[in-house]
């Protein structure tokens, strides 16, 4: 029978979406039993949240000072610890997994999965590679222990109702101060959160400045959309990195992505092939955009978005 | 600080539209055009950086792969590189495997800091920095946009999620960049003739003692799926038309 660790993300306070996602993947491996583990300096709160989520057998919490703000470096030799017994560890396959989880499989002596879009057994698994152009099929060793991030996009949040046990545990590991976190600097918004936002309104180097993006911000509050940014945007500093959706952003599934001024490189395109309606709004009727766009609209953004925002 | 390593890996290059084999083996490789993996371009950029403000001594380029990759070695050495070494090897090479590599090369060179890319467009694993600090057992800074060294530590901003993150760490230590770090430099004509007498080292991997972790096994590869091209609207009212039409409005 599996026996999987999924290893919660959370900021201190809220356990992030990508937790729920995770547990999601894992069920759909065969009569798993899923634990959820939350290393924090207090735990409770988190815990809460996590033991609601469906399919979750058990809630672990590892308190401890050091577990506040945690690095890779501090987590991963208590995970180490923690998943003796364990058949699968799996972790998002957003920042904080993708900078965790390979230290766990390297301190494991094990190879890792990178970001699981399908399960098709205990160990064998379909994820993308080259920018999503292509989706390989692996399979891992069945005497190994499975050290895998998910792909938070290909999988709906699993519900929540439930009120799985938590437990504290501790963890007896040596843990490294060679790495040191310093602060964290985002620009919080009100706005509904790019990764999880049903609707998603993105913006490209065509607005041309950061005053211009007001008007993407508008029409995404009349929607009550998620705000996002092609690279271009944000490298010409339009708008933080935070926004920016494609292959080296954040890949994102909404059921509404609306994609104003941005051409449709293949790398952007890769973030958003799982969304459910693709609108793009371009001036230039050979733009790739409109080879993937469910509907389409050709001329200059900088009439059409103010009209539709007042016709919505 | 002493020597640089920075991980240069031949990847098919970012601008070809990658196609499956119609076997599914794998994707199209022949005649296509290949390149050094953008991210380690970056990474290159950066460690010449740190050694022409005198922050470093050395920067050797690193990769690990077929004969061909001392292309790429050789754009390396011309972008300003000291020396090269290439571990060849024709067969396929796990990520621990790799990052076992690296940790030999490191004690081999007594390096102080190892540049990486974030990830590899190619497997786009993202993996390996991050297991080369675990088993070297020193600090990692991932996704870096921002480097600022100060003696025996360095401050690192990193693009994560939430925003922006800033870590100190210790070195030596292994730290895998962003595309916003920098912008690589052009190579001119003159560097490509004088890269060609810069010393590299061809290394068999059979020479290296390193064993890969267990293999996870390749077994086909496809196509993804397609989205179809949708309608034209005409204006803002077909739009909206059709997004009631659909429900998303
Ligand atoms: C390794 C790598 C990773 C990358 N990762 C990403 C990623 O994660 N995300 C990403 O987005 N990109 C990524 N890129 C960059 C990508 O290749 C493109 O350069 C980028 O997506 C282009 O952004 P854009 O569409 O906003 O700009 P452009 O390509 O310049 O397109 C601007 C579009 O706006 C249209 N336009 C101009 N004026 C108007 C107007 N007045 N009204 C309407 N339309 C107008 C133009 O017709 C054009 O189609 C990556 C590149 C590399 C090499
Ligand atoms: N075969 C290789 N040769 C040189 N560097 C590599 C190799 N494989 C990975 N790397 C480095 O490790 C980074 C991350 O790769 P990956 O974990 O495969 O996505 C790359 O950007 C390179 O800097």
């Amino acid at each position: 029978m599996s026996k999987i660790l999924v290893i919660a993300e959370h900021d201190g306070v809220m356990l992030n979406p990508s937790t729920a996602k995770t547990v999601s993947c894992a069920s759909k491996i065969d009569g798993a039993e899923i634990d959820v583990v939350v290393f924090a300096s207090s735990a409770k709160e988190i815990a809460g949240q996590a033991a609601a989520l469906q399919s979750v057998t058990r809630v672990l919490t590892v308190e401890r000072q050091e577990n506040e703000h945690a690095v890779a470096a501090v987590l991963a030799p208590q995970i180490v610890v923690l998943c003796e017994g364990y058949s699968h560890v799996f972790g998002p396959s957003t920042t904080f997994g993708r900078d965790l989880m390979p230290q766990v499989a390297a301190l494991l002596g094990v190879n890792q999965i990178s970001d699981i879009m399908s399960v098709l057994s205990s160990h064998s698994f379909k994820r993308p590679v080259y920018a999503g152009n292509a989706i390989l099929t692996v399979e891992a060793p069945v005497d190994q222990i499975v050290v895998a991030t998910v792909r938070t996009a290909s999988y709906a949040a699993s519900g929540t109702g439930n009120s799985a046990p938590v437990s504290t545990t501790n963890v007896d590991a040596e843990l490294p101060t060679h790495t040191r976190f310093v602060d964290l600097q985002s620009g919080a918004t009100d706005r509904p959160d790019l990764q999880t936002a049903n609707k998603v309104v993105s913006g490209g180097r065509a607005l041309g400045s950061s005053e211009n993006f007001e008007i993407i911000y508008k029409l995404a509050d009349k929607l009550g959309a998620g705000v996002g940014a092609s690279r271009a945007a944000v490298d010409a500093g339009y708008v933080p990195n935070e926004m920016q959706v494609g292959q080296t952003g954040k890949i994102i599934a909404p059921d509404l992505y609306i994609a104003i001024g941005i051409s449709g490189a293949i790398q952007h395109l890769t973030g958003i092939k799982d969304a459910g309606t693709i609108v793009a709004i371009n001036k230039d009727e050979e733009a790739p955009i409109f080879e993937v766009a469910d509907i389409g609209l050709a001329g200059d953004l900088f009439s059409i978005v103010p009209e539709l925002t007042d016709a919505l | 600080m002493e020597k640089i390593l920075v991980g240069l890996k031949r990847v098919v290059d970012y601008n070809v539209r990658v196609r499956v084999k119609s076997d599914g083996s794998g994707v199209e490789t022949d005649g296509v055009k290949m390149s050094i993996n953008p991210f380690d371009e970056i990474a290159l950029e950066e460690a010449l950086r740190m050694k022409e403000r005198g922050d470093a001594s050395e920067v050797i380029v690193v990769s690990i792969g077929a004969t061909e990759a001392q292309q790429q070695l050789r754009t390396g050495l011309a972008m300003g590189a000291d020396r090269a070494i290439l571990i060849e090897s024709s067969g396929e090479l796990d990520p621990l495997r790799v990052a076992r590599i690296f940790k030999a090369l490191v004690d081999r060179e007594d390096a102080d800091l190892v540049l990486l890319g974030k990830q590899a467009i190619d497997d786009d694993n993202n993996q390996m920095g991050q297991m080369l600090a675990a088993i070297w057992g020193r600090p990692q800074a991932t996704f870096a946009s921002r480097i600022e060294l100060n003696g025996n530590t360095a401050r690192v901003t990193r693009e994560v999620d939430a925003g922006l993150e800033t870590n100190e760490i210790d070195l030596p230590g292994v730290i895998t960049v962003d595309l916003r770090l920098n912008e690589p430099r052009y190579v001119k004509l003159p560097d490509i003739m004088k890269a060609k007498k810069k010393p590299m080292d061809v290394i068999p991997l059979a020479e290296l003692d390193v064993e890969g972790g267990p293999a996870i096994r390749e077994l086909t590869y496809e196509a993804p799926a397609t989205r179809e091209r949708g309608i034209m609207v005409d204006d803002v009212a077909g739009l909206v038309a059709a997004l009631k039409d659909r429900g998303l409005i």
